[in-house]
């Protein structure tokens, strides 16, 4: 009995090691970042890829995605996310062939189809664009509690959007799993995408 | 003697005022711009680190190569919401360092007068409120550069 504990405690520790992500191992829960499973719904929206093709959510079926809501005009905070999802994804290596990150954009007006992809295509080759009607991208934002508004009344026509800066994070089936906040480090990312990704890893 | 003494000090602080300037004190550093494709907004970033032993505040900015540069300032609200404001200036304190970085102050660079890729440098001239200028350069680096 004893043994058996012990043996367990020194595979912990050696996972731990091996994960090197920082933080303690709580055994009863793997995940480091926020556990969303059964509190939000499913994958589901109908939108126009980045490659002009109309796509739905059971197109990324089979793959562990990364919903994420933004917009090109916006330099700063979007741009830092998906940077930090490309150094993610390389340091998941192969394993990342398994995941997509879908860049939803909260402002269809200005983001086509190929404004999109310029911009996803700049930083990584695991981004999909996502746009749509403004009735369609609002009931995605809407399902996800994701906020947005325009702030209007800039000088050129031109506008700012506010929106939420969490990463959803979806397994193979389509199930909500997890959530990302700025706040959260490229390493739980990684802890927990290794998780997902893996071969027989939590399903 | 008593009418000695503020004689002395404006002697001593005449010349100095006359000669550090805001942009004198001001020491920039890690200039860079995120360079986004198709024409779209860029960020700037650069550390001000101020030596000198009063305030230097940063009024606006601008670069031969973009018509427009100002002065923004990201926020994440409560709700989780991200957000970007228009800044009037900045003030860097005494002694003090202000660093204009990724999700947090910035300047936002638009409509590029000339084509540029990464790897160039870019000079942006920052103004500060009391008429002098700082010539800095700024590092062009690809769309997905880690801060």
């Amino acid at each position: 009995m004893k043994r058996a504990r012990l043996a367990r405690l020194a595979c912990l520790f050696v996972l731990g090691l091996l994960l090197t992500a920082c933080q303690r191992n709580d055994a009863t829960a793997p995940w480091q970042l926020t556990d969303i499973s059964g509190h939000m719904p499913d994958l589901a929206f109908a939108l126009t890829d980045d490659q002009g093709k109309a796509v739905t959510a059971s197109d990324y079926r089979g793959k562990v995605t990364l919903l994420y809501f933004g917009y090109t005009h916006c330099p700063d905070v979007c741009p830092l996310t998906l940077a930090h999802l490309h150094v993610v994804m390389q340091r998941l290596d192969k394993l990342a062939d398994g995941a997509r990150i879908l860049f939803v954009s909260v402002d269809p007006q200005r983001d086509t189809a190929e404004a999109l992809h310029a911009y996803v295509t700049a930083f990584d080759p695991h981004i999909v664009g996502l746009t749509g009607s403004p009735a369609d991208i609002e009931a995605l934002t809407k399902r996800y509690r994701a906020a947005f508004s325009r702030e209007p009344g800039k000088a050129g026509g031109s506008y700012e959007v506010s929106h939420s800066s969490g990463i959803y994070i979806f397994d193979a089936s389509g199930k909500a799993r997890l959530l990302a906040t700025p706040e959260d480090t490229q390493d739980k990312l990684v802890h927990d995408l290794h998780l997902l990704l893996s071969p027989g890893g939590a399903t | 003697m008593k009418r000695g003494v503020p004689w002395l000090w404006l002697a001593i602080l005449l010349p100095l005022q006359a000669h550090a300037t805001q942009a004198d004190q001001v020491k920039a550093s890690h200039g860079w711009i995120r360079l986004l494709p198709a024409d779209l907004p860029a960020a700037g970033y650069v550390t001000l680190d101020n030596q000198g032993s009063s305030a230097a505040t940063l009024v606006s900015a601008r670069s031969a190569f973009y018509a427009s540069v100002m002065l923004h300032q990201s926020a994440t609200d409560t709700a989780g919401g991200s957000s970007m404001r228009m800044l009037d200036r900045l003030t860097i304190p005494a002694h003090g360092e202000v660093s204009l970085a990724p999700a947090g102050f910035h300047l936002m660079l638009q409509e590029a007068t000339h084509p540029y890729k990464p790897g160039q440098t870019i000079d942006v001239t920052l103004d500060f409120a009391d008429g002098s200028h700082l010539r800095v350069p700024f590092m062009v680096r690809p769309a997905n550069a880690p801060d």
